[in-house]
């Protein structure tokens, strides 16, 4: 109870965070009474009389329009909360959690662990992003499965980089001394008294990566390796650019999803801004 | 008289640009339980080195340590918590010396569940030594965290989180070279009550003498990672056997001095030492250098009187 408060007084002061945090709210509670919010199946294709209902415009019936097939657009967006919220934040505390995971080993425990790590790291980085993912879903099955494991594989080297810096110079501070001093184990150490210190970080990056796998599964799905059977954003980009619909200027359809990933990925950004305070603890009383 | 904490032969060798240094060349010293052991020297003597090691928070490249009798120089990890619920260390910096996200109770809490101390008696424990260190009534500051206290309140934390575990050794680093000096005396009072009642070998280590003759029963002076002079502090200061000694008693700022004494010009600084081999590493600075002190290391000898010096003038040839 006493961590809903000051997180609600957190927000009160930071707007940044708070409007991020208002976006992600949105999304959270859409994708879960996405069958209650949405008016059609995303997927059924709607008919006027004995016609398919394509390229309706946006009429009191349907808020946001008709795809080519006869969808409802609304509803696709609607329901496409859910692909982005399932990729995104299991993708991003994949990242997080390995990220941060082996930049803490590397940077507290030095040594032959830092060299591996690192190394690795530094051959992970030197992949390209777009082409390793195409080739895996080229060779796998294409779907929600590689882009997380591609965006987690991907990653977490940049999160693990910058929680290592951290703990390089958080190490050198007397009060990790006086923890070795009073007894610790260097496991407490390591979890109790510096991992605290790097969460806020890594939260940081955890909401980059949210809207990194965002943009890697519309990559993905419109590139045409998405999962045909979802309903997702980059799905309906995907559908919305193979019917020509920028041409027939059929905003209406592409507009909606796009609007929704940048919406997504900004809050991210937004709420990494606004915990800038949390990072900084002596900031809060200025 | 047996020692509490005893160093035989310390040596730390760092690698610095391919070059080896030598901070620390052959320490030893001891400390009885109860008393309090001096070490000044000026920055980078490896005052702080030798501390380090003496607390094994830095392994010794060569050396023992000895604490109760027991050799301790190559126990890790958990085989070493015993020795260091008795051996505590008060820090230079009070304001990173605590974890910023720590309440005081829990940075008092901290060394109680690491040493074992059941959780029941963690509340009586804190209070006590919180009364201890003045910071009265303990319910008022249990629940701060580090950046609400000032330099001086945040030192008697440190000096609170030392005691707790019931010590039987407090190493303090440069204790009040951070404080301001109104607050200086009540630390350096504080720590010296509490070693009083609790019967506590000290070990204080400073660049200044007024604070060293103020606490300290014994005195080493450092040169270079040597021990160049050792002795009673007040007849080390009095008296000073080694150049350099004479030299840091001379630079002491004093309004009225009582004793006789000429300022005695050293010259240069410390990087001008010459590199550490062969000769006193005190000799292109020392007035009275002499063909000798480039050929041979000056080993310590006894003056008598529990005094040592490291030095070849007065030396018989």
């Amino acid at each position: 109870m006493r961590g809903v408060r000051s997180a609600l007084r957190f927000l009160r002061g930071e707007p940044f965070a708070a409007v991020g945090a208002a976006i992600y709210a949105v999304i959270i509670v859409v994708a879960i009474f996405a069958d209650r919010l949405a008016p059609y199946d995303p997927k059924a294709i709607l008919k006027v009389g004995a016609r398919v209902a394509r390229y309706l415009p946006m009429t009191p019936e349907h808020w946001l329009g008709t795809t080519s097939s006869g969808r409802d657009v609304l509803s696709q967006v609607i329901f496409g909360t859910r692909a982005a919220l399932q990729v995104g934040l299991t993708a991003a505390f994949a990242v997080v959690a390995i990220g941060t995971l082996l930049g803490l080993l590397s940077g507290y425990l030095g040594g032959w662990v830092d060299r591996l790590i690192t190394r690795v790291a530094d051959i992970v980085l030197g992949l390209p992003f777009l082409p390793f993912m195409l080739v895996l879903a080229a060779l796998t099955s294409p779907g929600t499965g590689v882009v997380i494991f591609t965006v987690t594989a991907l990653l977490w080297p940049n999160t693990a980089r910058v929680i290592r810096a951290q703990v390089l110079s958080l190490r050198e501070r007397a009060w990790v001394e006086a923890a070795r001093v009073t007894g610790c184990s260097t496991a407490r150490i390591m979890f109790v008294h510096v991992l605290p210190q790097v969460l806020p970080l890594a939260a940081l990056y955890g909401s980059v990566a949210i809207g990194w796998a965002i943009l890697a599964e519309a990559s993905a799905s419109f590139l045409g390796f998405g999962d045909p059977s979802t309903v997702s954003w980059g799905v309906m980009l995907q559908d919305a650019y193979a019917n020509q619909a920028l041409s027939r200027g059929a905003w209406n359809w592409f507009g909606p999803p796009g609007a929704a990933i940048m919406a997504m990925v900004l809050a991210g950004f937004m709420i990494s801004r606004g915990s800038e305070k949390l990072l900084f603890p002596k900031l809060a009383d200025q | 008289m047996s020692a509490l904490i005893e160093a035989q032969g310390l040596q730390k060798t760092f690698r610095a640009r391919g070059r080896l240094v030598h901070a620390v060349n052959d320490v030893s010293l001891a400390v009885a339980p109860g008393e309090a052991l001096g070490i000044v020297g000026e920055s980078g003597c490896g005052k702080t080195t030798t501390a380090r090691m003496l607390l094994r928070l830095e392994d010794p490249s060569a050396g023992r340590i000895l604490f109760d009798g027991a050799d301790i120089t190559s126990l890790r990890g958990a085989a070493l918590r015993p020795f260091r619920a008795r051996a505590q260390l008060v820090f230079q910096n009070p304001f990173d010396a605590l974890n910023p996200r720590f309440t005081i109770r829990r940075s008092l809490a901290e060394p109680l569940r690491n040493f074992g101390i059941p959780e029941a008696e963690h509340a009586a424990r804190i209070d006590a030594v919180l009364n201890r260190v003045r910071l009265t009534p303990p319910e008022a500051w249990l629940d701060r965290r580090p950046h609400e206290l000032s330099g001086g309140q945040l030192q008697r934390v440190v000096l609170a989180r030392a005691l707790i575990p019931g010590p039987s050794l407090i190493v303090a680093d440069e204790p009040v070279s951070m404080l301001d000096v109104s607050v200086r005396a009540g630390i350096l009072n504080l720590l010296r009550e509490a070693r009083d009642a609790l019967g506590l070998a000290a070990i204080y280590i400073s660049h200044d003498l007024a604070l060293i003759r103020y606490v300290c029963e014994r005195t080493l002076v450092m040169y270079l990672g040597r021990v160049v002079e050792e002795g009673p502090t007040t007849e080390l200061i009095a008296n000073p056997a080694h150049p350099y000694t004479r030299a840091l008693v001379a630079a002491v700022p004093v309004p009225r001095v009582e004793q006789d004494r000429a300022a005695l010009p050293i010259r240069g600084a410390l990087s001008d030492a010459p590199p550490t081999g062969i000769g006193c590493a005190f000799r292109d600075r020392c007035p009275h250098a002499f063909a000798r002190c480039a050929d041979e290391t000056p080993v310590a000898r006894s003056l008598g009187g529990g005094r040592a010096v490291a030095c070849h003038l007065g030396e018989a040839a």
